[in-house]
């Protein structure tokens, strides 16, 4: 199994590195660009024969506590296949 | 009066904040290996600048589980004093002994430079020896400093008086000018700019003797 | 094994003799992976073939040298028994094809060479040359790679905990194609605490610590290669990527290793990685390496013997430990929690023999790769002319014009902007930063502080490489003994074109000898350094660019600076007005900002004056007789003298000369140092006593420079208006969208 966190900073909090994305795309003449908030995302391979529930209950806990700072960042976790 | 200097894999101003107190201030000063489960007998904490476990994740995310932070939250809770300058303040918000988050400077790029900060407050152990409103002069040096947290948080720091020092002129887009803070109860401080790299005249300023001193002052009013 | 066809000897740029050369050492032909073994020894990087021969002639003893070349930096007695370690080496190539990494992985590379001796890392410098932010066509590119280096130089530093406290920075078209990203790194430690890359004492256990191996760096020329497939190139990525964070544990752990006593000799894992560190190990002790791949910590799988022994994976060391005492090394290792693993053996018979689970992939002499590389004496003529020999016609429109125009363009103007993103300070030592005319760092240990210059000067030396290297002794020199240090040693950084070419040849070996001349007259050994070749693209060669650093000591003390600090103090120019010749004008800023003109030759040195100019300076600044202190250099003393009123004074300049504005104001000739002072007199009597020259040209006045010759007024300006010029220049030519 696999599992994808995503990590992103709340919307509320200001995104300097995706303000300057932003701009540089506008000033690429990519007009219809309101606006870039940029992230990261977590691969996380699970060992075989984890119990799936089990599992999406410790990413969660593994995303509050560790992949993010919940003052700033917001996640959501994927599991995959 | 005797200063324990954390020193995290990566940490990089742990011979600086050993270097000012013990050397330029004369106090006893020791270091504290991250893996250590106690503190020995210091009286007051420093955690250091650098790059505590490169950064990687977030700046101090790694480093609030070392083991040795255990012992430095009971240590706070017990009352102890606690100092997180530069990389030590983004372990202190991580570890969320004190409110906020530091995010990545406004301009995005890693700032070195003097400047200038604003004491907000003497009612504290850290700046009990500075006067209200004195201008310290120290460097900042650092890629992600600029605090932020929300607007209730950041109306309770001011209505309790915990905002320790404020920029003068801000380098990193800080909010409302935030360069260091204290927490409810007083005994733990962070501030981005380094006391550490302020106490040796030959370093342009000692304006950052102030914040050591005062800490000692602090410690030897309560030990009488 | 495959067939090594003379298509794949062309492939790892081995040509057809060098290949002989290699079958009549082994006695046999090659395996695969014994020809890429070859290949990356007797590389031009790595084997110095074309310029050994000529690097011989550069003086490498004094006194004050503990280690010359030949060992991973060179290492200066500082006294009270410290010494200093230093180096400077080139990432070009790679900064160019990935800036950020490039660069980064420079900084990684030079600071391991520091601490593998022993030394702790206390001071980076950086020179960079890149094309022109404002270039037609390549301006965009330019500026990205210079955003990408710049940030990769901070990155790597500042995490690491090295203050990076000065360099220079110039633009130039030539490095367009071809920036140049060197790297200056600086260490000091006790004479005891010295360590070898020498694998001593048959029996002893060869043990590899730090990150793991990986594909990266793998040689391009090698891909091509029949035994690949298309799959497989995509999982070679070519650029280094460098972990800081791992780099300061390999340094904390290192260090406290070498403490126990228990490691013989040790050296990093750089260019071609652990083919270079075991034979050149073995090699400088006599020794033989046998070892076996499959005790070589991997990050990827399936890796080839050819790939493991080329990998330039970043942040790896060797050592030879002393049998039976590893468990003290793993030990320590294991504390900061890095890889230490027995790879294999010392042994006697000199070879470096790879095995693969047992069996013997490669066995080669370690001199045979090492000290057995081909050596050629490649034919060279005179330097090309690149400047036509005499000067243009050119009258100056407005003098103030003009100075605002030089403030403001790329080579002079202020590069704040660069080193405010570098940790300057950590450590807190640095007592003189970046912006100085030499950056000063404090060993805490002694009273002693060492100064260090970083220079080069591609316009002097396209014009005339002998004359140029001279004058870039002559400029390092001075800016060290402008802040009161005697300069004792230097290493070099020589870049230039492709050796192949009789006039590139010739560049390089005038500036050897300049320097060689030079060098000894000042009595700066080079202590080591560092050759880059083939810096061109489509056959056009960057200028000829050495790149000098020199080092110097001084006592402790808060340093001399470049601001004018009080006013009515008298202004000295210690050396006196120079020989300003219209001739010898073609290669200042002057002519490459102003007129847009290369012409003729570079300023005229007297090696002797400038030495003299030099003791005066010295005693100057010792005495504490300089308020402040600054060498002319680029854009001549009206360039220096703006600089010289940044900090808030300004001056009133009076002199009476009879040479034309431009030159007077302009004219970059040598040995020239202007001076502030409360004591006029005692700073003439020591000028007088070395034989200088030291004209009183004004006094330091407020709010505005004013410069007049005799009943003419040249420049009359607000401070603000130069510094404005100045101040935020660079920021403004990076950013040609906010303008």
């Amino acid at each position: 199994m696999k599992a994808r966190v995503y990590v992103s900073l709340k919307p509320t909090v200001l995104d300097p590195q995706g303000a300057t994305i932003k701009s540089a795309l506008v000033g690429l003449g990519h007009s219809m660009i309101a606006d870039v908030r940029q992230g990261k995302y977590f691969d996380i391979a699970i060992a075989d024969g984890a119990d799936r529930e089990q599992v999406s209950k410790e990413l969660e806990a593994i995303s509050l506590d560790v992949l993010s700072n919940p003052v700033i960042e917001n996640f959501q976790v994927e599991l995959l296949d | 009066m005797k200063f324990g200097v954390v020193v995290f894999p990566g940490s990089n101003c742990d011979h600086d904040c050993w270097y000012a107190p013990a050397k330029n201030l004369g106090f006893p000063t020791e270091m504290i290996w991250h893996d250590s489960s106690t503190l020995g007998d210091v009286d007051a904490v420093i955690l250091p600048g650098g790059f505590a476990y490169g950064d990687y994740l977030r700046c101090g995310a790694i480093a609030k589980f070392s083991r040795v932070m255990t012992a430095v939250k009971k240590f706070a809770n017990d009352g102890g004093l606690v100092i997180g300058i530069c990389n030590g303040f983004q372990i202190l918000v991580e570890s969320g002994m004190l409110p906020g988050a530091l995010l990545r400077n406004r301009g995005l790029k890693f700032i070195c430079r003097p400047v200038d900060l604003r004491v907000e407050t003497v009612d504290s152990p850290f700046s009990a020896e500075a006067a209200k409103g004195q201008i310290l002069r120290m460097p900042i040096a650092h890629g992600e400093g600029c605090y932020f947290a929300d607007d209730r948080t950041l109306d309770e720091l001011e209505a309790e008086d915990r905002v320790l020092v404020r920029y003068v002129d801000n380098p990193n887009g800080s909010l409302r000018n935030i360069a260091g803070i204290l927490n409810e109860k007083r005994n733990v401080m962070g501030l981005m700019p380094h006391p550490d790299r302020a106490c040796d005249p030959l370093m342009g300023s000692t304006d950052g003797a102030v914040i050591f001193n005062s800490m000692a002052a602090a410690f030897a009013a309560i030990a009488k | 094994m495959s067939v090594i066809t003379p298509d794949l000897i062309a492939q790892h740029q081995l040509t057809p003799d060098e290949f002989d050369k290699i079958v009549s050492l082994l006695g046999r032909e090659p395996t695969y992976t014994e020809l890429g073994i070859f290949s990356v020894m007797w590389s031009e990087h790595c084997s110095y073939k074309s310029s050994r021969l000529h690097l011989k002639k550069l003086p490498t003893r004094s006194k004050h040298v503990l280690v010359g070349p030949g060992e991973n930096a060179g290492i200066i007695d500082i006294g009270g028994g410290y010494a200093i370690a230093f180096k400077i080496e080139s990432h070009n190539h790679p900064s160019f094809i990935e800036p950020f990494q490039g660069a980064a992985t420079g900084v990684g590379g030079i600071l391991r060479d520091i601490f593998t001796m022993g030394a702790r890392p206390i001071a980076v410098m950086d020179a960079l040359r890149f094309g022109p932010l404002d270039d037609a066509q390549c301006g965009a590119r330019n500026r990205r790679i210079l955003e990408g280096v710049v940030s990769g130089i901070a990155h790597y530093g500042n995490c690491f905990g090295v203050p990076t406290v000065g360099g220079e920075c110039v633009f130039e078209p030539s490095y367009n194609g071809n920036p140049l990203v060197n790297v200056f790194a600086l260490g000091v430690f006790k004479h005891d605490e010295i360590f070898f890359g020498r694998a001593s004492g048959v029996g002893n256990p060869v043990i590899y610590v730090g990150a793991k191996t990986g594909r990266d760096g793998v040689h391009g020329a090698t891909m091509a290669s029949a035994e690949f497939t298309e799959e497989s190139k995509q999982k070679r990525p070519n650029v280094q990527v460098g972990d800081p964070f791992l780099e300061k544990l390999l340094l904390e752990a290192c260090l406290e290793a070498m403490k126990t006593g228990a490691i013989v000799g040790i050296q990093d894992m750089g260019a071609a990685g652990l083919t270079c560190s075991t034979c050149e190990m073995g090699s400088r002790a006599g020794t033989g390496i046998d070892f076996d791949l499959q005790y070589v910590p991997q990050r990827e799988t399936g890796m080839s013997p050819y790939e493991i022994m080329l990998s330039e994976s970043q942040e790896r060391m060797l050592l030879v430990a002393e049998k039976g005492r590893e468990e003290e090394v793993f030990s320590v290792f294991r504390k900061w929690g890095l890889d230490a693993v027995t790879i294999g053996t010392v042994t006697g018979d000199g070879l470096l023999r790879v095995r693969d689970h047992g069996a013997v992939v490669a066995e080669i002499p370690n001199r045979a790769l090492a000290d057995e590389a081909p050596l050629y004496n490649r034919p060279y003529t005179k330097p090309r002319q690149l400047a036509p020999p005499d000067a243009p016609q050119f009258e100056s429109a407005s003098l103030e014009a003009d100075l605002l125009k030089i403030l403001g363009s790329g080579d002079v103007c202020s590069k704040r902007w660069i080193w405010e993103q570098y940790d300057y300070m950590v450590r807190t030592n640095t007592t003189a930063g970046p912006g100085g005319d030499a950056a000063i760092v404090r060993i805490k240990e002694t009273n002693t502080s060492v100064a260090m210059s970083l220079d080069g000067n591609g316009r002097f030396s396209g014009l005339d490489p002998r004359e140029g290297a001279k004058l870039l002794v002559a400029e390092c020199c001075r800016n060290l003994s402008t802040v009161g240090a005697q300069p004792i040693a230097a290493t070099n950084n020589l870049n230039f074109g492709n050796p192949e070419r009789p006039e590139i040849m010739a560049q390089l070996v005038e500036t050897i000898e300049g320097m060689a001349e030079a060098c000894a007259f000042f009595e700066t050994p080079i202590t080591g350094g560092n050759v880059s070749l083939y810096n061109e693209t489509l056959g056009d060669a960057i200028f000829p660019s050495p790149v000098l650093g020199i080092v110097g000591l001084l006592d402790t003390a808060a340093p001399v600076a470049i601001p004018f600090k009080n006013e009515g103090r008298d202004v000295l120019l210690i050396g006196g007005f120079g020989r300003p010749d219209a001739g010898r004008f073609g290669g200042t800023q002057y002519a490459k900002q102003v007129v847009g003109e290369f012409w003729g030759k570079p300023p005229a040195l007297d090696m002797d004056y400038e030495k003299r100019v030099q003791a005066a300076i010295r005693e100057i600044a010792r005495k504490g007789l300089a308020e402040s202190a600054h060498d002319l250099s680029d854009g001549g003393l009206a360039v220096a003298l703006a600089e010289c009123t940044f900090g808030g004074m300004g001056a009133a300049i009076e002199v009476d000369f009879d040479v034309r504005p431009e030159l007077l104001l302009f004219d970059e000739s040598p040995s020239r140092i202007l001076v502030s002072t409360a004591n006029a007199e005692e700073v003439k009597k020591i000028a007088l006593f070395h034989g200088v020259e030291s004209p009183r040209i004004g006094v330091t006045i407020k709010e505005r420079l004013r410069i007049g010759n005799g009943p003419a007024t040249l420049i009359d300006c607000s401070l603000d208006n130069l510094r404005g010029a100045w101040d935020q220049a660079l920021n403004r030519s990076l950013h040609p969208e906010h303008v």
